[in-house]
Formats: structure tokens, C-alpha cells, sequence
């Protein structure tokens, strides 16, 4: 959803509510998305524990591992913010370096989740094995997803910043983008409590 | 929604009345205090992993746990303390649709009855 | 607006399209009344084709072991009826409507994002084309519109496949469209136009946008589930591994129910737009009608398992969404009465448009009484599944939804088209119309309670059911001579050249009749200070407090401009969003990319990278370009 975001980055004429329309525009259609991440967790809360054959959750997970995870991508919504700290203060060059490093860690989320997806893989866990596997993959698949486009986004950003082809309020789009970045990093903590943290019957220790 | 809206008409036509948001941002300062909130909570979750912990506390301590980490990205990172309230508005409708649907289609399949 | 800076070329060395007319500005266009003719000619393009395969579902059942259709293509067709009605055909005509009459209604001259628009509308009508697209590759979907699992995972045939990645690109560009128009309403406003201030069809329009932003994520994760099961053999719906068939009941009537308030309300609120002008006198009771189309909208929300009565949820369950859909009988009731209550006393003139609204009421009043005795579960238990459903879910959709729409046609043709449809033959068409969806659909509550099932190809003669269903099939081929009748009229009207006695030739109440027919280019030479509802009536007339009568502002005419806005503009000096074809081609990548996922994945990179260049593109180029 790349145009919601950068659809008249600036120069919004006046408005009724004297609201800018694409930040009205972003918070409903983030609105929206709790509806979309809220029917996928619905799916894995239901198919939890029903698995016929295995692998299950407690043979394949690697909380640390996955902890690691889960605080890059908690660091990169800490960077995000302070890149629209300086793009407020008008210091592009230390905007365009905490997007970049927040563009990194968000690689490094992806990356480690590709990891995982791999491991799991070759433990024996296919999309199609069990509920376990086609709910957590399709859960968490289309969390990713939403994580590589932040990050198309962010690398964009940057990219046109570089070529000086930013609206004159660089950090109108930053902030759209980045309220996006954070949306997909607070399904992520609801992500990590009920699929990893929250023990599904079979004991995980 | 609609009271919403209808407040917005008071506050409207001032054109940036309420655009000036960008003055009220956190500081980074405080965007680091936050960070280290989020991360200390984040580690206390782990925590409950490897410490034996019965169910019946487990499960409510993760949900508060997450909850607050929910709450402090949204309110400061996303900085709606800090916005107009109308986005709140919105955010707050799709969360709660989500919530209470979700909620009763569980219901309706018996999930938390073991 | 402010200037950009950015170059005005949209980059890679190709030229940024400036034309605003001819042949190749239609593919380029941003104009939100361009798009509009475009969803409404589209969608009327896909009524068509919906009203032949339910002339030929009527042509199988006619007679007992009919042999028109085989079995397999009855499926076929009876679920492309479904998806085309709906999907193709009620939603993007009423995004017709909402994409016309939205800016004009509130004084604004383009919706928020009009390239967004171009990007929803060109996504809608691949989708559609995708979805037809099927009849070639294997087979239409033949699931229902429903699709209900296992049913639709295990079917042998490609066509559920298209099912689910069709319908995943409809609902891309419907929840485009919902957050631009709701956007649109909340932000777009003329100076002085409170919310409660909007004609009512604007009220209706945002209910809608807020039902369709929150429950077409929910059909999406459906559809992909769907579409993973069947594609990528996940188990999703599969008994077999332990997944749960009613988790997709849930997922699609989550969505499903507050689909049917969608379709409907638009109807809602055109006729609400028309039966005060017909009737001369202001909508009875503004703030009830507003209310009850918002608290239908939250209600509907909670309704969605009075279509799942039957699958077993248990006692308490059935009787809370028992109770709830009693429920909201209430604020649909008070609409009624409020239509009522607005021609009561009235000077009442039935041109066509108000034949049609009238029609409308009268047709929904008994589909939703027969939606009541849904309600009410142990005789839901006899009616579900039968043609006692089918006979409901017309009585809504068509003698509600379509009969609405059709009003809303006759009322706004010389608005959109500077010609006036012909009057006499518009009335003809509503009492064939009428008397034939009648005939077709009437005797379908006779033949439900009678035990004959829905979606059955044929029944034996024995079950004497014959005559009722020969009756039925008479009425549907008048439905159809009134269509014919409908294309007759608009073919001999639009050859007419172009030009109206009057303006304003309904003396209508809102702005969007201040400004010429058709509207400009940027809508309105001077935006309209709103000082009340139905701002252009009282423009236009004065209330004599001695008498009681209405007494004309100015002798003659009606004005068709704002005479108290100060000099006129002329539209000099007003900056457009310019025409794009990024909004085409990101459009283009979508179907292409669904393509990709039956066939290969060479494809689907081929239409993520064509998507891609379509944002960059588009992210690049600035609205409005300079110079």
C-alpha cells in the first residue's frame, strides 16, 4: 500500500476537519488492517493444540532465537522514530541514516525469519503437514510480507531523499511511513505472545 | 463515529488547528525511554519462558505484558497521545471490531473451555 | 496547492498524458466523474451477462427435468449469477453513484485521492475480467457465491481458484475505494457543510465505506485460506487433518452480512434523495434516517450467524443472533417510516424516479419481512436452503438494491448527461419491471415452503412444483423485456444532442443541481457556502410564515449558480490532479500476478515487478503536474 502512503505528500489543501488526508486515510486503513491480522490469529487461537501428527510447536521452536528477532524489530521501530526526529529538524543526513538502519534491522527480522521458515523446513514442518504448520506459515508469512514492504518503502525514502525529490516536508511521508512501520511491529508483539510465548498443552520445557 | 465528526466541525475550518501536531512530538530522549521500556518488558517475557510458571499466571502475565508494549508503541511511537484524537478514534474502532468479533467467533467453537 | 518539488515529467522519459478528452483520456483519467461513467457502464456491462445466466437458470427450471443446462454448467452458471449480481454488478454501480455524486453533493472538486480512484476502478474491472476470464481456462467457480468448504477446497476443477483470486482483487479495489471516499466525506466537505448538514445519500455513503474498510479483511484472509488449501494443500478447512469448515462460514459471513447492508444502503440512500423532491417537502425525521443507517451498520456487524442457524452452534449462540437480527428490523423500520412520513401530505409527482423509490420500499418492506421469519430459528430450520431464500435475498437485492439504483438512474441521467431519459417509456419499464420481478420471485416462497431446495438443477414433475416455477420463469423474461426496454430508452436519449429545457428538472433540493449539466471539469466555478440541508431548495424558495406556502427567492428560473458567492471564477486558476497511467498499470499487475499463482511463479514476479514500476511511477510523479 505504498500510494496510501505517498499520495500527496504535502501541499494538502485545507481540509474540513483540518486533518491531512492521508494521515485520516493511513490510520483507517491501518484500522482496517487489525481486522485482516485479527481473522489470522483468529485462525492459529483455533487450530491451536489440534494438530493430528507432528512436528508441534515445542519440537521445532527456538525462543531465543526468535527473542533475538522480536528485539530488532522493537529496535528498529526505536530508530524509525528518531528518523522522523530529524527529518522534523530538517537534518537529512542523520534522517536518511536512521532510515537506513531501520530499513537494516527490519532486513535482519526478514532475513532471520527466512532462517526459520528453513529450519523448520527441514525438521519436517511443511505448509501442508499439520494445522500447526499451514497456521503458523500463513500467520506469520503474511506478517513478513507486510515487513518487506515497510521495507521497499523505507529503502524508497531514502533512494529519493538521496535525489532530492522529497516534498518540501520530508517528514510528512516519514511519519506516514513510519506509522505503518510500527503497526507492523505491534502485530509482531501480539504475534510473539500467543504464538511463541503462550505454551500450547504439550509442556515446552 | 458520529460525535466524532460532529466535534470535528468546531475544531475544522481553522485549517491547521490541529496540523501543529508536529510541535508535541516526543523528544528522542523520551522515544529512548520508551525503547528501553520496550525492551526490559520484551526480556520479562522471555523470562516467563524459562522460569517454571504456573498456567494460570502465565498466560494473564504475557497478555498484561504485551499489552502495555501494545499501548506504549501505539501512544508513543505512533504518538496518537500526542494527535488529534480522531485518529485514536479510528485505530480504537478497528481494534475493538476486531476484538469482539474475534472474540465471539472463539467463543462460538469452545476454545477456552480446554 | 503548493508547488512540488519535483519535475513534472513522470520520470523514465515518458510523457505525462495531459489529454482530458478523447479516446485514450479515458485510460488515463483521474476525474472522479469519468470514473464513475466508467464503473457504471462497466457494471451495467456485467448486469447484463448476470441477467442471462439467470434467464437461462430460469429457461432449466421452467419444466420438470429440464435439459437446457447439464448439471456441472448449472453450477456454473448459478454461481456466476451470484458473484456477477453482486460482486460485478450492485457494488461497482454503487460506486458509480457514490464516485459521481460524492464530490458534487458536498462541493468538492475531486475525491481525496484521485488516482487511488483510477487505481480502485481499473483493479475492479480486471478483477472482473480475471474472473470471467475462467470460462476459458477450465471452468467457472461453481461453488456458490457462498464458496462454502469443503465443497470449494476439494472441488476438482480450476474454477474456486478463480473464485478466491478474483474476488481477492475486487476486494483490493474496494478497499481502496472504501478509506479514498470515507476520506473524501470526512474531509472534503464545502465551507459551512457539517456532517449534518449532508444529504443523506452522503450519510449512507460513509456507513458503507466504513463497512466495506472493515469487513472485506476479513473475506481476504478467507479467500487466501481458500486459496491456500486448494493450492498449496494447507488444512486449513480440511476435516480430514483436523481444520474446521465453519471457521470459513464464519470468515465469509463476517464479511457476508455486512455485505448485504452494503449493497442495500446506497439504494437507501438514493431513494432518500428522491422522495422528498417528488413529495416537495424536506425527508421527514433527517436525524432518525442518519441514525438508523449508522446503528444498521454497527448492528450489522452482529448479525452474521443467522446464515449459519443450521450448522450446529447450539442453543445460546442461535438464539443471541436470533435476537440480534430481530433487532435490526427496528432501525430498518424506521426508515420506512420516515419515507412514509415524507410523502404523507405531500405534492406527490410519479416520474419515473419516484415510481422506482416507491417500488423500492415496497419491495424491501416484504423482503424484510421474510427476513423477520429468518429470524426467528426453528422456522429458519424449514427455510434454509430452500427457494424461500432465494425468494428473500431477491426481495432485497433486486426489489430493494436494483430497484433503488435504477431511481437513482432516471433521477440523475440528465444531471450526469445533459438529457433527460423519456419519461413515458421509463414508466412502462417500472410496471413491467415490477409486475414480472413479481411473478419471478413471488412464487418462489410458495415453492420453498413447498421443500423445493436452492441449487438444485432440475426436479421431477412428481414434486409438483412445476407450475409455480413456470410462472416464475414468465416473470424473469418480463424482467428482462424491461431491461431491453431501459437499453431502448438510454440508446434513443443519448443519440439526442446534448441539452436541457430546464437545469434543474426535478426542482431538486441539493447542490449538486447549482452547478451545469453535466457538471464541469472542476464540478463548481464557485464552491457553495452551506447554510442548511437541502441547501439549494432553500436557495431557491422562501416559507411564507402568514400562509404557510413556499414562495420562489426570484421570479422564473430556478438559478443554476450560486447568485450570493460573489463573482464568478469561471474555473479559471482552480489546479486539477492531472491524468496518470500509473494508476493502469499498477492496476495491470494485479491479475497478472493471479495468473502467475495458477500457473507459475515466473508470472507472479512478472506481475509484482509490473505493480512495482506502476507505485514507483506513480510515488514519483507529483498530483497535479506543473506548468
Amino acid at each position: 500500500m505504498a500510494d496510501v502512503a505517498i499520495e500527496r505528500p504535502t501541499g494538502e489543501p485545507e481540509t474540513t476537519t483540518g486533518l491531512p488526508s492521508t494521515k485520516l486515510a493511513m490510520w483507517l486503513f491501518l484500522a482496517s488492517e487489525c481486522l485482516l491480522f485479527g481473522a489470522l490469529i483468529t485462525t492459529y487461537v483455533l487450530y491451536r493444540g489440534r494438530s493430528d501428527v507432528g512436528p508441534y510447536p515445542a519440537d521445532v521452536f527456538d525462543i531465543a532465537y526468535t527473542s533475538v528477532s522480536s528485539f530488532v524489530l522493537l529496535a528498529s521501530s526505536l530508530t524509525m522514530v528518531l528518523a522522523l526526529s530529524a527529518a522534523q529538524k530538517r537534518d537529512m543526513g542523520r534522517m536518511r541514516l536512521w532510515l537506513l538502519a531501520t530499513a537494516m534491522l527490519g532486513l535482519t527480522f526478514v532475513g532471520g525469519q527466512v532462517y526459520e521458515f528453513t529450519t523448520f523446513y527441514h525438521e519436517g514442518l511443511g505448509i501442508s503437514t499439520n494445522l500447526f504448520g499451514t497456521t503458523f506459515y500463513v500467520l506469520t508469512g503474511f506478517h513478513g510480507v507486510h515487513v518487506t514492504v515497510g521495507v521497499m518503502m523505507l529503502l524508497s525514502l531514502v533512494g529519493m531523499s538521496m535525489a532530492d525529490r522529497l516534498p518540501d516536508e520530508p517528514a510528512f511521508p516519514v511519519e506516514m511511513i513510519g506509522l505503518y512501520w510500527h503497526f507492523v511491529d505491534i502485530v509482531w508483539i501480539v504475534i510473539f505472545t500467543i504464538v511463541y510465548l503462550i505454551p500450547t498443552g504439550v509442556a515446552p520445557k | 463515529m458520529d460525535e466524532m465528526q460532529d466535534r470535528s466541525e468546531t475544531a475544522g475550518h481553522g485549517a491547521s488547528a490541529s496540523h501543529s501536531a508536529h510541535g508535541t512530538h516526543p523528544s528522542p530522549k523520551e522515544y529512548i525511554r520508551i525503547g528501553v521500556i520496550l525492551a526490559v518488558l520484551t526480556g520479562l517475557e522471555v523470562t516467563t519462558y524459562y522460569v517454571k510458571v504456573r498456567t494460570s499466571i502465565l498466560i494473564p502475565t504475557l497478555f498484561v505484558l504485551a499489552f502495555v508494549k501494545f499501548v506504549l508503541v501505539v501512544m508513543w511511537f505512533m504518538h496518537l497521545r500526542f494527535d488529534d484524537r480522531r485518529y485514536a478514534r479510528f485505530f480504537v474502532m478497528g481494534v475493538a471490531l476486531a476484538f469482539t468479533l474475534f472474540l465471539i467467533v472463539l467463543i462460538s467453537f469452545r476454545t477456552f473451555l480446554g | 496547492m503548493a508547488s512540488l518539488s519535483v519535475p513534472a515529467t513522470g520520470g523514465r522519459g515518458l510523457r505525462r498524458p495531459t489529454a482530458l478528452t478523447g479516446f485514450w483520456s479515458w485510460f488515463t483519467t483521474v476525474d472522479h466523474k469519468k470514473i464513475g461513467l466508467m464503473y457504471g457502464v462497466s457494471s451495467f456491462v456485467f448486469f447484463i451477462v448476470g441477467g442471462i445466466e439467470a434467464l437461462l437458470i430460469r429457461a432449466q427450471l421452467a419444466s420438470p427435468d429440464g435439459t437446457v443446462l447439464n448439471a456441472d454448467q448449472y453450477n456454473q452458471i448459478f454461481t456466476m449469477h451470484g458473484l456477477t449480481m453482486i460482486f460485478l454488478f450492485v457494488m461497482p454501480m454503487s460506486a458509480a453513484f457514490f464516485n459521481y455524486l460524492i464530490p458534487l453533493m458536498i462541493g468538492a472538486r475531486d475525491v481525496a485521492f484521485p488516482r487511488i480512484n483510477a487505481f480502485s476502478f481499473w483493479a475492479f474491472i480486471l478483477g472482473g475480467l480475471f474472473l470471467y476470464s475462467s470460462v476459458f481456462l477450465g471452468g467457472a467457480p461453481n461453488g456458490g457465491w457462498f464458496g462454502y468448504a469443503p465443497n470449494s477446497t476439494t472441488d476438482p476443477t480450476i474454477g474456486m481458484t478463480f473464485y478466491a483470486l478474483g474476488l481477492l482483487i475486487t476486494g483490493i479495489a474496494s478497499s481502496a475505494g472504501a478509506v479514498n471516499l470515507a476520506v473524501t466525506i470526512i474531509n472534503m466537505r464545502a465551507p459551512g457543510m457539517s456532517l449534518f448538514r449532508t444529504p443523506v445519500f452522503i450519510w449512507m455513503g460513509l456507513v458503507v465505506q466504513f463497512l466495506l474498510a472493515f469487513s472485506l479483511p476479513i473475506i481476504t484472509v478467507g479467500l487466501f485460506e481458500l486459496l491456500f488449501d486448494r493450492r498449496w494443500d494447507t488444512a486449513f478447512f480440511d476435516p480430514t487433518r483436523g481444520g474446521d469448515p465453519v471457521l470459513w462460514q464464519h470468515l465469509f459471513w463476517l464479511f457476508g452480512h455486512p455485505e448485504v447492508y452494503i449493497l442495500i444502503l446506497p439504494a437507501f440512500g438514493i431513494i432518500s434523495e428522491i422522495i422528498p423532491v417528488f413529495s416537495r417537502k424536506p425527508l421527514f425525521g433527517y436525524q432518525f434516517v442518519v441514525f438508523s443507517g449508522i446503528s444498521i451498520g454497527f448492528i450489522g456487524f452482529g448479525v452474521w450467524a443467522h446464515h449459519m442457524f443450521a450448522v450446529g452452534l447450539g442453543p445460546v449462540a442461535n438464539t443471541a443472533f436470533g435476537l440480534s437480527t430481530a433487532i435490526i428490523a427496528i432501525p430498518t423500520g424506521v426508515k420506512i417510516f420516515n419515507w412514509m412520513g415524507t410523502m404523507y401530505r405531500g405534492d406527490l409527482w410519479f416520474a419515473t424516479p419516484m415510481l422506482y423509490s416507491v417500488g423500492t420500499i415496497m419491495m424491501f418492506v416484504i423482503g424484510g419481512l421474510s427476513g423477520v421469519t429468518h429470524a426467528i430459528v426453528p422456522s429458519d430450520y424449514q427455510q434454509t436452503d430452500t427457494y424461500y431464500i432465494v425468494a428473500h435475498i431477491h426481495y432485497v437485492l433486486f426489489g430493494g438494491a436494483i430497484f433503488g439504483l435504477f431511481a437513482g438512474m432516471f433521477f440523475w441521467w440528465p444531471k450526469i448527461f445533459g438529457r433527460q431519459l423519456n419519461e413515458r417509456a421509463g414508466k412502462w419499464q417500472f410496471w413491467v419491471q415490477i409486475v414480472g420481478f413479481n411473478l419471478a420471485f413471488g412464487p418462489m416462497h410458495v415453492l420453498g415452503l413447498n421443500g423445493m431446495i436452492r441449487r438444485e438443477y432440475t426436479y421431477p414433475a412428481s414434486l409438483g412444483l412445476t407450475f409455480w416455477n413456470q410462472v416464475s420463469t414468465v416473470g424473469a423474461y418480463l424482467i428482462a423485456v424491461a431491461i431491453l426496454m431501459f437499453i431502448v430508452n438510454v440508446v434513443r436519449t443519448q443519440r439526442k444532442p446534448r441539452g436541457l429545457e430546464n437545469e434543474d428538472p426535478w426542482d431538486a433540493r441539493t447542490i449538486e443541481w447549482m452547478t451545469s449539466c453535466p457538471p464541469p471539469v472542476h464540478n463548481f466555478d464557485e464552491i457553495p457556502t452551506i447554510h442548511s440541508i437541502d441547501e439549494f431548495w432553500h436557495r431557491k424558495y422562501v416559507e411564507d410564515h402568514k400562509t404557510g406556502t413556499l414562495v420562489p427567492v426570484q421570479a422564473g428560473a430556478a438559478p443554476t449558480h450560486a447568485d450570493d458567492d460573489g463573482a464568478h471564477g469561471e474555473g479559471h486558476g482552480i489546479h486539477l490532479p492531472s491524468p496518470s497511467f500509473w494508476p493502469l498499470v499498477a492496476a495491470s499487475g494485479l491479475p497478472v500476478i493471479a495468473y502467475g499463482v495458477l500457473y507459475s511463479w515466473v508470472v507472479v514476479g512478472a506481475g509484482a515487478f509490473v505493480m512495482l514500476v506502476g507505485f514507483y511511477g506513480w510515488a514519483l510523479e507529483p498530483s497535479v503536474a506543473e506548468g
